[in-house]
């Protein structure tokens, strides 16, 4: 069966050290995936060479069957591959939304295609819904550069979801926040259309658990392990490698 | 309701200028109303340049480029091929986009203080081939006895300082028109997202580098238009008129305008100029040394222009920056220059 992401032989070297080493990933339409490690892992990098910012020395990456190892991260966000930051990157001097209308843009499918202003119209018909979902519409019309931290986290999701995304690139979305928004924040990716694949790359694993259906493990840039939530929790080279100290 | 009263506020001093701008050539003498025609070309350049500094976050200097293109093919189209402004205006803003279109390559990759100086060498090397290029342009002589224009076919050249200042205003205000519905578009929107995270925008699937070459094109044209102005004010160009003091000017006006600000950046470089103007008459020879001195006071009192400096009153302790504050997302600082 093809998967929607297919990542073959991933390799990235910084020198003599060896980020990533013939790492393979698969994910199929809708799957909830993780990729969890200690630190040093890997797990950043292969987001970045996911997502299009980071070119490994050897290896494949081909989305919807097609090779996307030389496109920017534009052009994969074009494709439907939208990446959430570590940092919620959102444009501070820009209103909320105005945020997701920047984000809705480039795949927004206008009414009227040549119709001066379509676009922009269907962009913001579009950040309505979405910042009302995400708890935003209150500060809607706040400066991003204002909200506080897990709201950043919250607009970040919603800029995410108005590319119309076919995978997520989730990199520690939990970074920063308090209790309860770490439970609005479940709640919101539990609730993403199912359409959406998801890779979360998260070092708390019990909202690892609570989010993916497969998970893999990476150690010194290489795979450890990979199965279902249950098979990695009982993995006794999964155990050991936390036991470590390393994580 | 404090951000409804500061924009009633605005929109008022606004109208005021307006009105005063309109009315000024019947109150000052022809001296002084052919200074005002000079000066709204310059404020016009200074509207490009705050385009490209603080909307789109690439700080220039070399703006007078494209302003020299569009003067020198709007004087060689009014002594040979045509007087009327319309054209006049199109065949400059037209050179002013191309050349802004051939540097682009050199321009959209490069950031910050680089890009100025880039800029900076862009606009000292079209004043050198203007300088050597006799047959076209002069030379250093430049280019005298340039027809009175007509604004439209059918009507009349116009003859005199008030009607010349009239004509500047008129497309002033309509270019300057232009751009604040510009920037109300998708284009400017991408444009000021650009400015504030060009890596977040590349991962929204922006093709950045389109957007930038399209402002820098787009400033040209303005900067281009502008030099035709010029001509109709001056009836006379020479690449004096187009030297890196000139540049050095512009920015200061849009820096103490406000850099983001179209509103700001047009009575900052108004400003600028007029007191450069006015202090060659007071201080023979130290003009330049009072304006670099009020550069640097600038930069270091009023780091994000006149129109943020009540943001700096603000009592101890109080937020930075408040939610209901109005045009806040309109304005850029004076630390994209060091971007």
């Amino acid at each position: 069966m093809t998967g929607l992401l297919e990542a073959q032989e991933i390799s990235v070297r910084y020198g003599s050290l060896a980020a990533l080493d013939g790492v393979d990933l698969r994910i199929h339409d809708g799957q909830r995936h993780a990729l969890i490690g200690p630190n040093g892992a890997g797990k950043t990098t292969l987001l970045n060479v996911l997502g299009g910012s980071t070119r490994p020395q050897r290896g494949t990456v081909r989305f919807d069957g097609r090779d996307v190892g030389r496109l920017g991260p534009a052009a994969r966000a074009r494709r439907g591959i939208n990446r959430i930051h570590q940092r919620p990157a959102v444009f501070p001097t820009l209103t909320a939304t105005e945020n997701v209308v920047v984000a809705a843009l480039p795949r927004v499918v206008p009414r009227r295609r040549w119709w001066p202003g379509g676009r922009r119209r269907a962009a913001q018909r579009t950040a309505g819904p979405l910042l009302d979902q995400m708890g935003l519409t209150a500060v809607a019309a706040v400066p991003a550069g204002h909200l506080a931290h897990g709201q950043r986290r919250q607009l970040e999701i919603a800029m995410a979801l108005a590319g119309r995304p076919r995978l997520l690139l989730l990199d520690e979305p939990a970074a920063g926040l308090s209790a309860i928004e770490v439970g609005r924040l479940v709640e919101l990716l539990q609730a993403l259309p199912r359409a959406v694949a998801v890779l979360l790359v998260e070092h708390r694993l019990d909202l690892v658990y609570a989010l993916s259906d497969t998970v893999t493990v990476l150690r010194d840039g290489q795979t450890l392990a990979a199965g279902t939530p249950d098979e990695i929790r009982t993995s006794p080279l999964v155990r050991q490698a936390y036991a470590d100290g390393v994580a | 309701m404090r951000g409804e009263v500061i924009r009633r506020v605005r929109g008022g001093i606004a109208a005021l200028v307006l009105v005063g701008l309109v009315v000024a050539p019947w109150v000052v003498d022809d001296y002084t109303t052919a200074i005002l025609s000079r000066t709204l070309a310059l404020a016009l350049v200074g509207v490009s340049v705050a385009l490209l500094t603080g909307v789109a976050g690439m700080p220039t200097l070399g703006q007078t480029a494209p302003y020299a293109a569009g003067a020198y093919a709007c004087a060689v189209v009014g002594s040979r091929v045509s007087d009327v402004g319309v054209v006049q205006l199109a065949v400059a803003a037209a050179a002013g986009a191309l050349l802004a279109a051939l540097t682009v390559p050199l321009v959209v990759h490069a950031r910050g203080v680089i890009v100025l100086m880039i800029t900076l060498a862009i606009g000292e090397l079209v004043v050198i081939v203007l300088g050597r290029w006799r047959s076209v342009t002069g030379g250093t002589d430049g280019l005298a006895g340039i027809p009175a224009v007509r604004p439209f076919w059918g009507l009349p050249a116009l003859a005199d300082d008030q009607a010349r200042y009239l004509y500047a205003l008129v497309v002033v205000a309509t270019l300057v028109g232009a751009v604040l519905v510009l920037l109300r578009t998708r284009a400017g929107l991408v444009l000021r997202a650009g400015r504030d995270d060009e890596t977040r925008l590349r991962a929204s699937g922006h093709r950045v580098a389109l957007h930038l070459s399209g402002a820098h094109i787009a400033a040209g044209a303005i900067a281009g238009a502008a030099g035709s102005l010029l001509v109709v004010a001056q009836q006379y160009i020479s690449p004096a008129d187009f030297g890196f003091d000139t540049s050095a000017l512009l920015l200061l006006g849009v820096v103490i305008g406000g850099t983001a600000s179209v509103g700001g950046a047009l009575v900052g470089a108004a400003l600028v100029i007029a007191v450069r103007d006015w202090l060659f008459g007071v201080l023979p020879g130290h003009a330049p040394l009072v304006l670099g001195a009020l550069f640097v006071a600038t930069v270091y009192l009023l780091p994000t222009g006149v129109n943020r400096a009540r943001g700096r009153l603000r009592p101890p302790g109080a937020p930075a920056l408040q939610p209901d504050q109005p045009a806040l997302h309109e304005q850029a600082t004076v630390a994209e220059l060091h971007r």
